[in-house]
């Protein structure tokens, strides 16, 4: 799926899009493979924790904590971060992020930025906003360098590139770096992508990153990787600048300790990810001289404001319940329409979008609980799926799925009506029923069962008829 | 989404929508209240003996494929001078501040006194202290601090050759950012093996960017 | 109902019960449910216990019920809940929890293989409760599934709303229980039991689906 842009306003609904992806036998492949491994590496390290629910539980408590006192500990973290020469901007929506960002660019004097793979960057179609402004991007992190020069887009938080195999890999680099002979295995592609980017650290004097953690009692920006892309764009450049959602800030240095123990284990099921690197501000003699931080909203206070989906925010983009996902695990992310795919994309991107877009995503679920499972702060991710589609139903109003839900609705509130329904069950699907007692062929919306499965008549006597029956003649 | 561009900054406008969603202003003190409540029921502190600690520190670097070795304070030079020479290591950067006793005398050691990028690519190595060890995750915590130096000078060369002191050898995560405390202030990386990356078919692959080589002494 | 008296209780079915309303709390319509409630409060107050053979039935009263109850606002009505839920529980729940059994009497000479009910595993946390039942069959010839906690696909309207996607999740699920060569697939759940008996069917394999309970009330003699 090259080229298409996720933009959940105008990307298909999820069941026209799953389809559409089904039909990649070798994205499903390729999703499957990815998926099942960092599943088994992540069961592997979390069994090793006999602590592990005690960390999911502070992981939870601490992020709840911290939505309840958001405005304190934003302007904490500004403070702390000015005092120590960092500059903090605010922006209400991705238009304004993108509008400060591109400024703080070109105020640097630089026609070209390195980035550090940054989802908060990809909400908000950065690139697309620097290249208008006549400013190149080059993404440093593996998968976004597959993903850019391969003019795809991203189909998973952590992996982004995982729907692609080596050597569709190849392919990419081949053309792009313009490198015939390169081989197809991966450490041949990943030494292709050390030299191409080398030359970029060296020499490219802006920075963008995003944030995994931002440290409101000290000021200080945690981010963590694997591959030395971010160090290097965090510390070569006379220019950085941050950009993260409200919902990055942590209270303490010390809650880090959770979190350096949930992320790491449940992104990539390592119990260190390779680099983290915190700082504070600007320091005199290392790193970048210039270092901007800017905190964006974009929907993420109407989150805020809904009690039963505020949980949404307390996600650490980890991605574990991607990978746990049984419905991802078949279509992998791109049919989300979203960067943010799979069951937190269903609840984020929505919710992100204020429930005008993406309104088919909170039922590309089956409700079957995995995510929760596995999620390192517990966001109930099936309860707030419930309740989003409670938030669609409404606001769809009247529709033909609703008369049908209220017609059932009121044939379960009475014994007698349901009797009856019972009976006309019977009745009316008998012109339906084979020979053999079983349906083939349901007739619109219920066509779906049909696709791909026989449905079996009605018993002849109802529990409720055995049941009776029973007791006329004693028990 | 509607925005106040005209009188309202986005910061006020951005708390003000804060404040509306919560039905309420958090201060210090309900902020101290809520982040006291909050149980810590997880493992704290080591469970293992120093022993062990060290020994499980030393298996999970050469998980990493880093080689480590142990020395007493006075063989350390000995021992950097083991490995420096089976890297066939000329000329390394040594940070201000690194104890000249650890340091090999038949090798090269250029001072950081501002090296660029450009220089650092053309060493074939970094030595450095540390500030502690993780032995549970198999983490080395690097600040810029005498002995330890500017990040640049750790990320650029592709070998790393770091002394821990086996003092400074801590069990936890919880233990090692208890630690890190009273100078977390400082510019600090965590270093868990070299640089990987798994972007291609989950397959792990070592260093894209980073240092591909590492060598760490336990020393004490 | 066969265990159940085997076993020596008395039964009773309420037959006002209609739908426990995961069906419409579900797909979002919340208020429909919500009568739902306190039919089944009506319905069943008082009994010293609620067997229910599905384990997404007690799952969704568990999870929303008393949320549902705090909605409504009746005062009376939440304190029912409260009194009523402790005393719910799936068939297998109450029988190796409740009843502290793991034999119960049955005799099944087949090969089965069983799928963990995504409800039942994770919510009610059914553990290997089933499992242990089944072991205690007499005649039995229990072969693990590949992925036996892997979600069937069914999800409610799921299957309808997504269905090519539901339709996928069913094949691989399918696809398990054949590798096992097993002459019965079962489950705590008729949902699931139903969505994979449909497939087995439609592609003509021999294979059947039949509900733990229907396994536990197999006898010796009845053939």
């Amino acid at each position: 799926m090259s080229g298409v842009g996720l933009d959940p306003k105008t990307a298909p609904l999820f069941p026209i899009a799953a389809k559409t992806a089904m039909g990649n036998t070798q994205l499903r492949k390729n999703v499957r493979h990815a998926t099942d491994l960092i599943q088994a590496k992540r069961a592997r390290v979390v069994g090793e924790m006999p602590d592990w629910q005690d960390l999911r539980e502070a992981g939870k408590q601490i992020r709840q904590h911290t939505m309840e006192n958001l405005d304190f500990y934003l302007e904490e973290f500004e403070a702390n971060c000015t005092r120590a020469g960092g500059v903090v901007h605010w922006a209400r929506d991705a238009a304004e992020a993108r509008r400060i960002i591109v400024s703080l660019v070109k105020a640097s004097g630089s026609e070209e930025v390195i980035k550090i793979k940054s989802m908060t960057t990809e909400e908000i179609q950065l690139n697309s906003a620097l290249e208008e402004a006549g400013i190149h991007p080059f993404e440093t992190d593996l998968a976004e360098l597959i993903i850019q020069l391969g003019e795809d887009r991203p189909s998973h938080i952590v992996v982004p590139a995982l729907h692609k195999n080596r050597h569709e890999i190849r392919e990419i680099f081949r053309t792009k770096m313009n490198l015939p002979d390169l081989g197809d295995q991966p450490h041949d592609l990943a030494d292709a992508a050390r030299m191409f980017l080398r030359e970029k650290f060296l020499r490219v004097k802006t920075g963008v990153s995003g944030a995994n953690f931002l440290i409101a009692e000290t000021g200080g920006v945690c981010i963590t990787e694997s591959e030395g892309n971010g160090r290097m764009c965090l510390t070569l450049p006379e220019t950085l600048i941050a950009v993260a959602g409200i919902d990055k800030v942590i209270p303490r240095y010390q809650d880090l300790e959770v979190f350096l123990q949930l992320l790491p284990r449940s992104a990539t099921g390592e119990r260190m990810n390779p680099y983290n690197s915190v700082w504070t501000g600007v320091n005199a003699a290392d790193g970048p001289q210039i270092f901007h931080v800017v905190l964006m909203d974009n929907a993420r206070t109407e989150i805020l404001a809904d009690e039963e989906a505020r949980q949404t925010l307390n996600c650490i983009r980890c991605a574990a319940c991607q990978n746990a996902c049984p419905v991802y695990r078949q279509t992998g992310g791109h049919a989300y329409g979203s960067v943010y795919a799979g069951p937190i994309g269903a609840i984020l991107t929505p919710q992100l979008q204020e429930m005008h877009y993406a309104q088919s995503l909170p039922y590309a679920s089956s409700l079957c609980g995995a995510c929760y499972e596995v999620c390192p702060v517990k966001i109930n991710i099936p309860e707030v799926l419930i309740h989003l589609r409670n938030k669609v139903v409404k606001q769809k109003g009247l529709s033909a799925e609703a008369l049908a839900m209220r017609t059932m609705g009121m044939i379960f509130r009475s014994e007698r009506r349901f009797r009856a329904a019972q009976r006309l069950g019977q009745v009316a699907e008998t012109p339906l029923v084979r020979k053999d007692g079983w349906i083939g062929w349901l007739p619109g919306q219920l066509g779906g069962w049909t696709q791909a499965r026989d449905l079996k008549k009605m018993p002849k006597e109802t529990f409720r008829d055995w049941w009776e029956k029973r007791g006329k003649n004693g028990n | 989404m509607a925005t106040n561009t005209g009188t309202t900054s986005a910061r006020e406008e951005v708390l003000h929508r804060i404040r509306v969603a919560k039905d309420g202003v958090a201060d210090a003190t309900s902020s101290q209240l809520g982040w006291n409540g909050i149980e810590r029921r997880y493992q704290h502190q080591a469970t293992r003996p120093r022993e062990a600690v060290l020994e499980l520190l030393e298996d999970r670097l050469r998980d990493y494929d880093a080689r480590v070795m142990r020395a007493a304070y006075h063989d350390v030079r000995a021992a950097a001078a083991k490995m420096l020479g089976d890297r066939g290591t000329r000329r390394i950067v040594v940070p201000p501040g690194l104890i000249t006793d650890w340091m090999p005398s038949d090798i090269e050691a250029v001072l950081d006194e501002g090296l660029t990028a450009t220089e650092l690519d053309r060493l074939d190595g970094v030595m450095t202290g540390a500030t502690l060890a993780i032995a549970e995750t198999g983490t080395l915590v690097l600040q810029n601090a005498a002995g330890q130096g500017r990040r640049v000078i750790t990320l650029v060369p592709d070998y790393h050759l770091c002394v821990v002191r086996v003092a400074d050898v801590v069990e936890t995560v919880p233990e090692a950012i208890e630690g890190l405390r009273m100078t977390a202030h400082l510019a600090t990386t965590f270093v868990s093996g070299p640089s990987a990356t798994a972007d291609i078919e989950m397959t792990r692959i070592k260093g894209v960017h980073g240092p591909r080589f590492l060598d760490v002494i336990l020393a004490g | 109902m066969r265990v159940l008296e085997r076993l020596g209780h008395t039964v009773e079915f309420p037959a006002g019960q209609t739908c426990c309303g995961q069906m419409h709390y579900n797909t979002g319509y919340q208020a429909e449910a919500m009568p739902l409630l306190e039919r089944f409060v009506a319905q069943f107050e008082g009994a010293e216990a609620v067997v229910v053979p599905s384990s997404s039935c007690v799952a969704m009263m568990r999870d929303h019920y008393p949320k549902m109850a705090l909605e409504i606002g009746k005062a009376e009505l939440i304190g029912a809940v409260d009194a009523l839920l402790p005393k719910v529980f799936e068939f297998s729940e109450f029988v190796t929890k409740r009843l502290g059994l793991e034999d119960v009497g049955a005799h099944y000479p087949h090969r089965v293989t069983y799928h963990a009910s995504c409800h039942g595993l994770r919510n009610l946390g059914l553990g290997d409760g089933p499992v242990r039942l089944l072991k205690a069959v007499r005649g039995i010839d229990l072969v693990e599934l590949k992925g036996l906690e892997q979600c069937c696909g069914f999800g409610g309207t799921f299957a309808v709303k997504n269905a090519d996607v539901s339709g996928a999740m069913l094949a691989d699920k399918v696809s398990a229980v054949l590798e096992t060569k097993a002459e019965a697939c079962t489950a705590c759940d008729n949902s699931c039991l139903m969505h994979i008996e449909g497939a087995l069917h439609r592609q003509k394999m021999d294979v059947k689906t039949v509900h733990l309970a229907e396994i536990l009330a197999g006898e010796e003699a009845a053939q």
